[in-house]
Formats: C-alpha cells, sequence, structure tokens
C-alpha cells in the first residue's frame, strides 16, 4: 500500500517538475510570450470571454465522445457478426484490414464533401479512426477460446447464446478494453483533425482562430483541454474496465 | 449379472481416410473406475470425446446406461481436462457452478452443492477467491468439483494431472480415489501414466497406437481403499509389467 501511495505521489511530482521546468525555462529564458507563454499567461487565457471556452469544449467533447461510442457499438457489433458467421467474416475481415490502411486523415476532404462541416462530420471523423483498433481487438478477443471450453459447453448440450454470453463475451472483455483504450486516444485526435480541416466551433476551430492574432497563450490551453478531454475518456475507459475485469484476465 | 453401465462394441472412429479406433469393446459397470491407458495419439481422447456425445461413432456398438441406471446425454456427463480451463473472471464457486447454469438448475440448491462439492475436493475457504490466486492442483481440484455440480452420473477425465509436478500428481490421485468413493460416480480416467493407470482403476483398458486398437482390459484385484504402499504390492509390479509389454516396452 505504502509502495503504490510512493508510486502515485511520484507520478504528481513528475507533473508539478513539468510545469516547473516550463515556467522556470520562460522565466528565465526570456522566451517571448507569443512563442512559448508561462502557465500563469496560458490559465489568463481562461479569462478572455469572446473565446468561448465552455461551449467550445461542449463541442469537441461532444465529437469525440460521439465518435468514440459510435465506434464502440459499431466496432463491438461487427465483430460479433463475424464470430457467428464465418463466411461473413472470410469476406469481410479481409477487405477491413485494407480499409484500416486508409489513412483516415485523407478522408477529411471527403467528408466534408459528403457531409458539410460541423458536429456530425467531426464524429465521423473520430469514429472512422477509432472503429478499426476496436474491431480488430474485439474480434481476436472473441475468436481466443479454448477448444475444450467449447467441448465442455457442448457436452451440456449448452446453447450458442450460453457460449457467448457465458465464455466469448467475458472472455473477449479484456481485448476490448485494450481496443478502447488505443481508440480513446485516436477519438481524440480524430475530432480534433476534423476540426482543423473544416469546422465553425471546437477547440481546434478555436486554436485556428486565435493562430492568426498569435495568441499562443489560448492555442497553449485549448493543447490543454483537449488533452483533457482525452483523459477523461481514457479514465473512464480504465474506471469501467477495472470494475468489469478481474486483474489477472486484464491484458497489459 | 447386472447390466453395464457403459457397452462398447466393435467400436469404429473414421477421421476422412484416417482411422482413429480401430475396435473399440469393453464394458463399464455403474460406479467403477476405468483407467484407459496408451501412447499419445492412440485416440483415447477420440473415445472420450465419443463417451460425451461429442462425435459420432462410425460402427460397432455403443451403448450408455441401462434399466437401473438411465442415462441423459445432455446432463449425466461431467468433464475434466488436463489443463483447470477455469474462467479466470469468475471466482471459483462461480466458476464450479458453470454447468449448472448451462442446464437452468436451480440456483440456491445448486450453490448448495457446489459449497459441499468444493468442500468435498478440500477447497473450503477458496468459494471466494478468483482461479489465478490457487495453485495448479488446486485449480484441478475446482476443476473436478465444476465436473460434479450437476450430479452427472458419468465423469470423463482426459489426463487430468498430465500438467502436475509428479508429487501433487501422487496426491491428486489419492484424492482422486476419496472424491469417487464419496461421489459414487462411473468414472473413465484417460491417462499415459501407466502405474497411475493401475493404481486408479476397478479396470484398466490399454489401448495400442494409430489405429486404437484394444490390446487388454482386465480387473485391477488390489485392495481398497487403497493408498500409495499399494504400488509395492506385487500384484500392482505384475500389472504394470503386462500394461508395459503390451506397449512394447519391455
Amino acid at each position: 500500500m505504502n509502495d503504490k501511495l510512493g508510486r502515485y505521489a511520484l507520478g504528481v511530482l513528475a507533473h508539478v517538475a513539468l510545469i516547473l521546468a516550463w515556467y522556470l525555462f520562460v522565466r528565465f529564458g526570456e522566451v517571448p510570450r507569443f512563442v512559448m507563454p508561462s502557465p500563469g499567461d496560458t490559465l489568463d487565457a481562461l479569462l478572455q470571454p469572446n473565446y468561448g471556452w465552455w461551449s467550445n469544449i461542449a463541442v469537441t467533447g461532444t465529437e469525440i465522445f460521439a465518435g468514440y461510442f459510435l465506434a464502440l457499438v459499431v466496432g463491438v457489433a461487427l465483430a460479433l457478426v463475424f464470430t457467428w458467421s464465418r463466411l461473413l467474416e472470410a469476406f469481410f475481415m479481409p477487405l477491413l484490414v485494407s480499409l484500416n490502411m486508409i489513412p483516415k486523415v485523407a478522408l477529411g476532404p471527403l467528408i466534408i464533401v459528403w457531409f458539410k462541416y460541423g458536429v456530425f462530420p467531426n464524429s465521423l471523423m473520430a469514429f472512422s479512426i477509432c472503429v478499426f483498433p476496436i474491431l480488430l481487438t474485439t474480434a481476436r478477443g472473441l475468436r481466443e477460446i479454448e477448444p475444450e471450453l467449447l467441448d465442455l459447453v457442448r457436452s451440456l448440450k449448452g446453447s450458442r447464446w450460453q457460449l457467448f454470453t457465458k465464455i466469448q463475451l467475458p472472455g473477449a472483455l479484456p481485448y476490448i478494453f485494450s481496443g478502447m483504450k488505443v481508440g480513446a486516444i485516436l477519438a481524440v485526435a480524430g475530432a480534433i483533425v476534423g476540426e482543423f480541416l473544416g469546422s465553425d466551433r471546437g477547440l481546434g476551430y478555436l486554436m485556428l482562430q486565435v493562430q492568426v492574432t498569435l495568441d499562443t497563450p489560448a492555442m497553449f490551453m485549448a493543447v490543454l483541454l483537449i488533452t483533457l478531454l482525452g483523459m477523461l475518456l481514457y479514465g473512464i475507459v480504465l474506471i469501467l474496465e477495472r470494475w468489469l475485469v478481474p486483474k489477472d484476465a486484464r491484458l497489459a | 449379472m447386472p447390466e453395464p453401465f457403459i457397452h462398447l462394441s466393435g467400436v469404429r472412429k473414421v477421421y476422412g481416410q484416417h482411422l482413429a479406433i480401430s475396435d473399440a469393446s469393453f464394458d463399464v459397470m455403474p460406479g467403477e473406475l476405468v483407467s484407459l491407458v496408451g501412447p499419445s495419439g492412440c485416440g483415447k481422447s477420440t473415445l472420450l470425446k465419443i463417451l460425451a456425445g461429442l462425435h459420432p461413432h462410425d460402427g460397432g456398438e455403443l451403448r450408455l446406461g441401462s434399466a437401473a441406471h438411465p442415462f441423459d446425454p445432455a446432463r449425466d456427463v461431467g468433464m475434466v481436462f488436463q489443463a483447470p480451463l477455469l474462467l479466470k473472471w469468475r471466482r471459483i464457486l462461480e466458476n464450479v457452478l458453470l454447468p449448472a447454469e448451462i442446464l437452468g438448475l436451480p440456483a440456491r440448491e445448486s450453490r448448495e452443492r457446489a459449497r459441499e462439492l468444493l468442500n468435498l475436493v478440500g477447497l473450503q475457504g477458496y468459494e471466494a477467491k478468483y482461479p489465478y490466486e490457487l495453485s495448479g492442483g488446486m485449480q484441478q481440484r475446482a476443476a473436478i468439483a465444476r465436473a460434479l455440480v450437476h450430479d452427472p452420473k458419468l465423469v470423463l477425465m482426459d489426463e487430468p494431472f498430465g500438467a502436475l509436478d509428479a508429487l501433487t500428481r501422487e496426491k491428486m490421485n489419492l484424492e482422486l480415489l476419496r472424491i469417487w468413493q464419496e461421489a459414487g460416480k462411473t468414472i473413465v480416467f484417460v491417462t499415459h501414466g501407466i502405474s497411475e493407470a493401475v493404481f486408479l482403476g476397478t479396470r484398466v483398458v490399454v489401448l495400442t497406437a494409430g489405429p486404437a486398437r484394444m490390446a487388454d482390459n482386465f480387473e485391477v484385484d488390489l485392495p481398497r481403499p487403497r493408498s500409495l504402499d499399494i504400488k509395492t504390492h506385487e500384484r500392482f509390479g505384475e500389472y504394470t509389467r503386462r500394461i508395459y509389454r503390451l506397449l512394447g516396452m519391455e
């Protein structure tokens, strides 16, 4: 327990040290404010009322969470369909692997052509970038079933549904979470790229606006807030994992 | 003459071109513990799967159950494998309950029974532990409890102690004899351990390799209850030599 507390303290210390180093660098390096603002300047950016921080956070947050949630539902559902039908899997899986190779960022201009710009296309951007890792790891997890466990269930004349709910799905949960963690990071990147490419709201959009006026503190603040949104999503995934998957079954 | 619980006569199994079992014929009486012994790949696991109803046989006669001991293929098979195959995300008690859940048995009685079985296999106090908190031998005990929870008439064991170290294995052999005596099940025990086969079995069926052919089938006339001392018994040596000879190792 003491060991755990010590590690926790070290983690906090590392963050504090970075902020301190940042402060000292700006303060004593006499770095101009438009190149790198101090931590204080960055916080001050929040006081600018015409930047609409809250509504921009809400917009970007919506894009990230909506895209991510959609990817989770679609990714897990498709993986499920594939485990139920070998034919469908054999048909679609190679295709999906190819589609996965598309740099999703390159889809941005197309998405704008198809869906204009705004929250929905940006959510789609987040979705398209994080659906594959979730789908692929879930499919892999569902496939990893010991043949003898299958025998055990079959010897009891258990149904396919029982096999799925009692063995396959809980067995795949560590994989699903592993995909969800990768996806959480990607979803944030996807939403921001979407905002860069075309939008009229959101933290990414705000960054482009303040870039013109060289308000670097506001850009720093925007990056910080985007990071915090990502941490929030990642944290929720971690908490869910801790709650649903016992320690030994988790994938590192 | 009482009716056998399992009756095999000329049972064959073919996989494509490959003859896995050519002619298996033996009877198992209710409450017997029969050892199926033979080299790796001799088809003993296949035979076990046929008995479990997982594979059909391709010829010969197979009868499970008798008038006095009717056999329900869905409910009367318990299985133990070489690996414990416990579900990592379930506590031990919930692991033991799996077959009862699949069969839809009443939850409360099943829990009660699972607890009793955990006592029987010597795992009282471990109900709420996760599998990784148990040693290999203890996990296999839990797997045995799981195989018994739905009160099957037949328990099929496929080299259940094959992955354990020698000392644990001997200990588990003694435990199995005790459990078998208390639970009163018919057990078919597949092994490639010759002395294990003789030590455990009321009867030993010897299979030779590819395709599996019945080489011998004899009753083990050694005193019960058995202890490790029995391995120094004169007849114990005779039985093991008999098997070694059949398997061409002497």
